[in-house]
């Protein structure tokens, strides 16, 4: 009979419509705002410096080795090198000073997202953030976000991906544990090595 | 010509002829082509640009189509609104840089476009892929193939008229697995997720019983999805007998993937190369005999099947074990001087990238060998004495993601 097969596809779009009252699987929608989803600990959005210690300026982990300037791939990173040295205060270069970022933007409007200057980081210092709710009426300054601005502590950074965070800080603790062993003239020449 | 550029000999007057015998100069085929298309009986027919903001078009694509009355006479498809340099800008950029590029090619299908790149450095870097990230490379891989043809086929019946509802129920299947590759890779669409000699991060825990979850549950929304459009009349007479592709035109032409399937011609990569692990797999290649709009249709409901049962397989068998070659590394990657091509049977067709290494750390030569734009090359074979309502069913049923066609 002609019009026989609409007639079923109808009843499957009817049965999805009344199911859709009773089926948590045939109501997907979530009301966005009021109801959030829980994200993934993967989940990625936009890199952030990562600090110890409770000071965001003196306790950021970046010493200004350019790798993520210089791999990312849409070139959305600008970093400048600091002149002098800072005191260490993550305890992996055992105490010795270490050169900073007098400058460390990242154009968000740039950004892709990709993770690779995290990936390529042999110092643990930049991190994938997981907020998305950025949007700016500032298109210029707005999203180009410069060092405090990207600065979060360690604690967030645990609060956010917590199994990725467990692991780092057990290699910096090995890191740490080994250069308190040696006297200071150990460099920490291994840890720049690329991965 | 501009004063600036006149020779101090040439006085005005000359330059004035010269100007005007220049504008003059129109070669006999530039004539035909700027002359209004006329019929056998010299009536001048209708010529109308459908795109490149038409919502027919998935994305920026024009068709320069010319009609006599309903009827379609002459097709021209215009590429290239969406160009982005993709090639070029690999070629400056390091090895590594171009794989979150490779994402944004056909946007859709990110894991498979990562997976052709990837295949192609490790050939060119002599690379070897660990066990189990050959095996998590399958199950991403076939994912990927379940979502796009599964919102292909919403988008053709979108493109048919049957406004929103097949295409919502695709989304909500697609959902799903999007949620996998967020929780595996960090991003919904964008994954950046395999690396040169394996991939990057391991599965988090449950993952791969959520995947047995997940393809539990599919052939249910297959059963549903036929149910509710493989009878219907209005489909089936869209659809069959419409853009018929003969298998000869679809050999010479290059094209691959399903819509050659379609037209009854046995090439599957994956059977006839069998890259990475899939001679392992038991697995049918679905064959059309028509080569019209229905049949590639159903070369992807049959597909999907497939794929669930290739899913099976992989995570029946795979096991625990590295997932990165130890010998690869990030950063720096110089491979010795050399080409090398790697292919993947993509959800779209044959999907290949040609390297030329000159030895240093960015490729001297990079090309992408693009499905969509090679079976789309054939789109006025298809079309001819078509209407143009079939045009925009024609053009859905060849699957074409407009961040590859132009890359």
């Amino acid at each position: 009979m002609l019009g026989e097969g609409i007639i079923k596809g109808l009843v499957e779009t009817a049965r999805n419509f009344f199911g859709s009252y009773t089926s948590k699987q045939r109501l997907t929608t979530v009301q966005f705002p009021d109801e959030r989803l829980i994200q993934p600990e993967a989940t990625r959005v936009f890199p952030f410096l990562v600090f110890d210690t409770d000071d965001a300026e003196k306790g950021l982990r970046c010493v200004a080795c350019k790798i993520c300037e210089v791999e990312c791939p849409p070139q959305c990173i600008s970093i400048v090198k600091s002149a002098d040295k800072k005191p260490d205060y993550s305890g992996i270069y055992a105490g010795k000073p270490q050169f900073y970022p007098s400058k460390f933007d990242i154009d968000v409007s740039v950004c892709m997202s990709c993770q690779i200057c995290v990936e390529v980081c042999p110092f643990d210092a930049i991190k994938m953030d997981t907020a998305f709710e950025l949007s700016t009426d500032d298109r210029f300054g707005g999203l180009l976000w410069d060092k405090q601005r990207l600065a979060r502590s360690n604690e967030y950074y645990r609060s956010i991906h917590p199994t990725e965070a467990a692991e780092v800080d057990a290699q910096l603790a090995a890191k740490k544990a080994k250069a308190e062993a040696k006297p200071a003239s150990a460099a920490p020449s291994g840890d720049t090595t690329a991965r | 010509m501009s004063p600036g550029t006149e020779s101090p000999e040439m006085t005005s007057l000359e330059a004035d002829a010269f100007v005007e015998a220049a504008e003059q100069v129109e070669t006999p085929e530039a004539a035909r082509a700027s002359a209004p298309p006329v019929n056998a009986d010299g009536e001048q027919l209708l010529e109308i640009s459908m795109g490149p903001h038409h919502p027919s078009t998935h994305g920026v694509f024009r068709m320069n189509v010319v009609l006599e009355g309903e009827r379609v006479r002459r097709l021209k498809p215009v590429f290239g609104y969406l160009h982005r340099n993709h090639e070029q800008i690999a070629e400056k950029a390091s090895y590594l840089a171009a794989i979150p590029y490779t994402d944004r090619l056909d946007y859709l299908c990110s894991m498979t476009n990562n997976w052709a790149y990837a295949l192609s450095v490790e050939k060119l870097a002599g690379l070897t892929v660990p066990e189990r990230a050959e095996y998590i490379r399958v199950i991403v891989g076939e994912l990927t193939r379940l979502q796009n043809h599964a919102s292909l086929i919403g988008f053709l019946m979108q493109d048919m008229g049957a406004s929103g509802t097949p295409l919502m129920y695709a989304f909500r299947e697609r959902e799903k697995i999007l949620d996998l590759f967020e929780s595996l890779s960090g991003a919904r669409m964008m994954c950046n997720y395999m690396r040169f000699g394996g991939v990057r991060v391991d599965t988090p825990p449950q993952w791969l019983e959520q995947v047995r979850t997940l393809i539990g549950e599919f052939p249910r929304f297959l059963d549903e999805f036929e149910a509710l459009l493989m009878e219907n009349e209005i489909l089936l007479s869209r659809t069959q007998g419409v853009g018929v592709l003969p298998s000869e035109l679809a050999v010479s032409a290059g094209t691959s993937g399903p819509m050659l399937r379609a037209s009854g011609v046995n090439y599957d990569v994956r059977k006839v190369d069998g890259y990475g692990i899939y001679d392992r797999f038991q697995f049918r290649v679905p064959l059309g005999e028509h080569g019209d709009v229905f049949d590639r249709y159903m070369m992807r409901v049959l597909e999907m099947r497939e794929s669930l049962k290739i899913l099976d397989q992989a995570l029946r068998d795979i096991s625990a074990g590295p997932i990165i070659d130890p010998k690869a590394k990030l950063r720096g990657l110089r491979p010795k001087a050399g080409e090398a091509y790697g292919r993947i049977e993509s959800p779209k067709g044959e999907l290949g990238f040609f390297l030329i290494s000159d030895g240093s750390q960015n490729p001297y030569r990079y090309r992408v060998r693009p499905p969509s734009l090679i079976n789309l090359t054939v789109l006025e074979d298809m079309c001819l004495d078509r209407s143009v309502a079939d045009i925009v069913v024609i053009l859905g049923s060849v699957d074409i993601v407009l961040g590859e066609v132009d890359r």
